[in-house]
């Protein structure tokens, strides 16, 4: 291949990767086991603090596997963004709609006259 | 040599062929395609989990109690650490593609078949250990009732500890026989019948004064439900489940419909029915993922020990199907946060 930009071997930055990917579950483990009522019984935006620190830990990790290791941070920047971009644009978009309509369903079900599920 | 600059061609040059936008080569780009649509595929069905979870806040059930099985650990409660090892053997053999694609590089053929090799060894333990897992839950472990009015309930002993249909469930002299087909008059069948009869845990109930149910509603010490009293107090906890006095447990009991062992489609122990049923769909997705990444992994091994991509001169097809394999990692990663960690 006549395109072949020169590449570097990375092992080292690979190895290094795979040490902050394995940290980072260990973290969420030892976090998911204990569930120190600080984190767990404190509240931010109606999630509650140890939801907040996973879902940042996933996002982290998430960045490594798609900058790392499927070896985005290579690519051209229109190739980048155009991957990156409409996926996380789209994905909240999403969580916006369904999440607050189904917190709405909740309530709908939570008021009515007529018991559901007893 | 005439491709090495793409910007600027000649006409004939950018219909030809031997322009690539964005730097990448055609297959390169396909699978980033099929990563990007592939991704808002399973974003659609984790957004769908967080919207009945939201729809049903009050009941959903907790994941540590679900999942606590560990491999030869029998009847200890061990939450998330199989999960754990699990999200590790993906991660490693995440990191051996990784290898796998560099030694590809490099031209280095048997680095590239040894990293292959432990890659599939890793998918196909991850896929054992899912089926694992589901066994697991379909089979369960303790057993509820099910009420007329759709809920779920679950036996605790005076302590909040969980007690199984099993350990006091009476046992009733009633002939109640499964129909098959070949004992039908017509073309009649039934489901499985449960291990017990709604009579014989009811019976076992009363012959146990020490038990409590426990009911789906996760608690919170609202003023409202600080002062009811169906509700026992020393042992319904903040974001845990919710017990009942003994009087109401029995009454409770009086509206049973249905002995719910382990989890199916319909119904589940576990608490919402739509849990189960997420559970299910959302992790088979994923494990059928897996299950494909792993069968395209092997045919790619078996082409690099042909040498087929030797002689192509590129081991470019490593790459693109290293990409399919770091997306199913990439996946688990939310599939974990979403299911056993939240």
């Amino acid at each position: 291949m006549s395109h072949e930009h020169e590449y570097v071997s990375n092992t080292s930055r690979i190895w290094k990767v795979f040490g902050i990917l394995s940290m980072v579950t260990i973290v969420e483990v030892i976090l998911g086991i204990l569930k120190p009522d600080a984190l767990h019984l404190s509240y931010l935006l109606g999630l509650s603090l140890l939801n907040w620190i996973f879902y940042g830990l996933t996002l982290y990790k998430a960045y490594y596997i798609v900058y790392a290791f499927m070896h985005m941070e290579g690519e051209k920047g229109a190739l980048r963004y155009s991957v990156v971009l409409p996926v996380i644009f789209l994905v909240l978009y999403l969580l916006f709609i369904l999440l607050t309509e189904g917190n709405y369903i909740y309530g709908v079900f939570k008021d009515s006259t007529i018991k559901w599920n007893f | 040599m005439e491709s090495t600059v793409t910007a600027g061609n000649s006409e004939e040059k950018t219909w030809g062929g031997g322009n690539e936008p964005m730097g990448a080569s055609y297959g390169k780009l396909m699978m980033w395609f099929f990563i990007v649509s592939d991704a808002l595929t399973f974003s659609g069905f984790l957004a769908a989990y967080g919207f009945s979870r939201f729809k049903f806040i009050e009941t959903w059930p907790l994941a540590d109690e679900v999942f606590t099985h560990f491999p030869f650990m029998h009847g200890v409660s061990a939450p998330m650490y199989y999960v754990a090892l699990m999200t590790f053997i993906l991660i490693f053999s995440s990191v051996t593609m990784v290898l796998a694609v560099d030694a590809g590089h490099q031209m280095k053929k048997n680095k590239v078949v040894l990293y292959m090799f432990l890659t599939i060894l890793g998918g196909g333990i991850f896929v054992g250990s899912q089926a694992w897992e589901w066994k697991n839950f379909i089979k369960g472990e303790y057993g509820a009732i099910e009420t007329k009015g759709g809920s779920l309930l679950q036996f605790v002993d005076k302590d909040g500890h969980r007690v199984a249909l099993a350990d006091f469930a009476a046992t009733l002299p009633v002939e109640r026989e499964q129909l098959t087909r070949n004992k039908g008059k017509w073309f009649m069948s039934e489901p499985a019948l449960p291990t017990y009869s709604i009579a014989e845990v009811q019976a076992g109930f009363k012959a146990h004064p020490g038990l409590l149910i426990r009911t789906e509603v996760i608690y919170e010490a609202t003023p409202e439900t600080k002062v009811d009293a169906k509700i026992n107090h020393d042992l319904s906890k903040f974001k845990q489940k919710t017990v009942l006095t003994r009087e109401e447990s029995e009454l409770r009991l009086t509206q049973a419909s249905y002995v719910v062992e382990g989890a199916n489609l319909v119904r589940n122990e576990y608490g919402s029915k739509l849990f189960a049923d997420f559970f299910f769909f959302i992790t088979g997705f994923h494990g059928f993922h897996v299950f494909s990444g792993v069968i395209i992994n092997i045919i790619i091994f078996f082409n690099v020990l042909l040498g087929t991509y030797e002689k192509r001169g590129s081991y470019e097809m490593v790459e693109k199907v290293g990409l399919y394999w770091h997306f199913v990692d990439l996946v688990w990663v939310f599939v974990f946060t979403v299911f056993y960690l939240v």
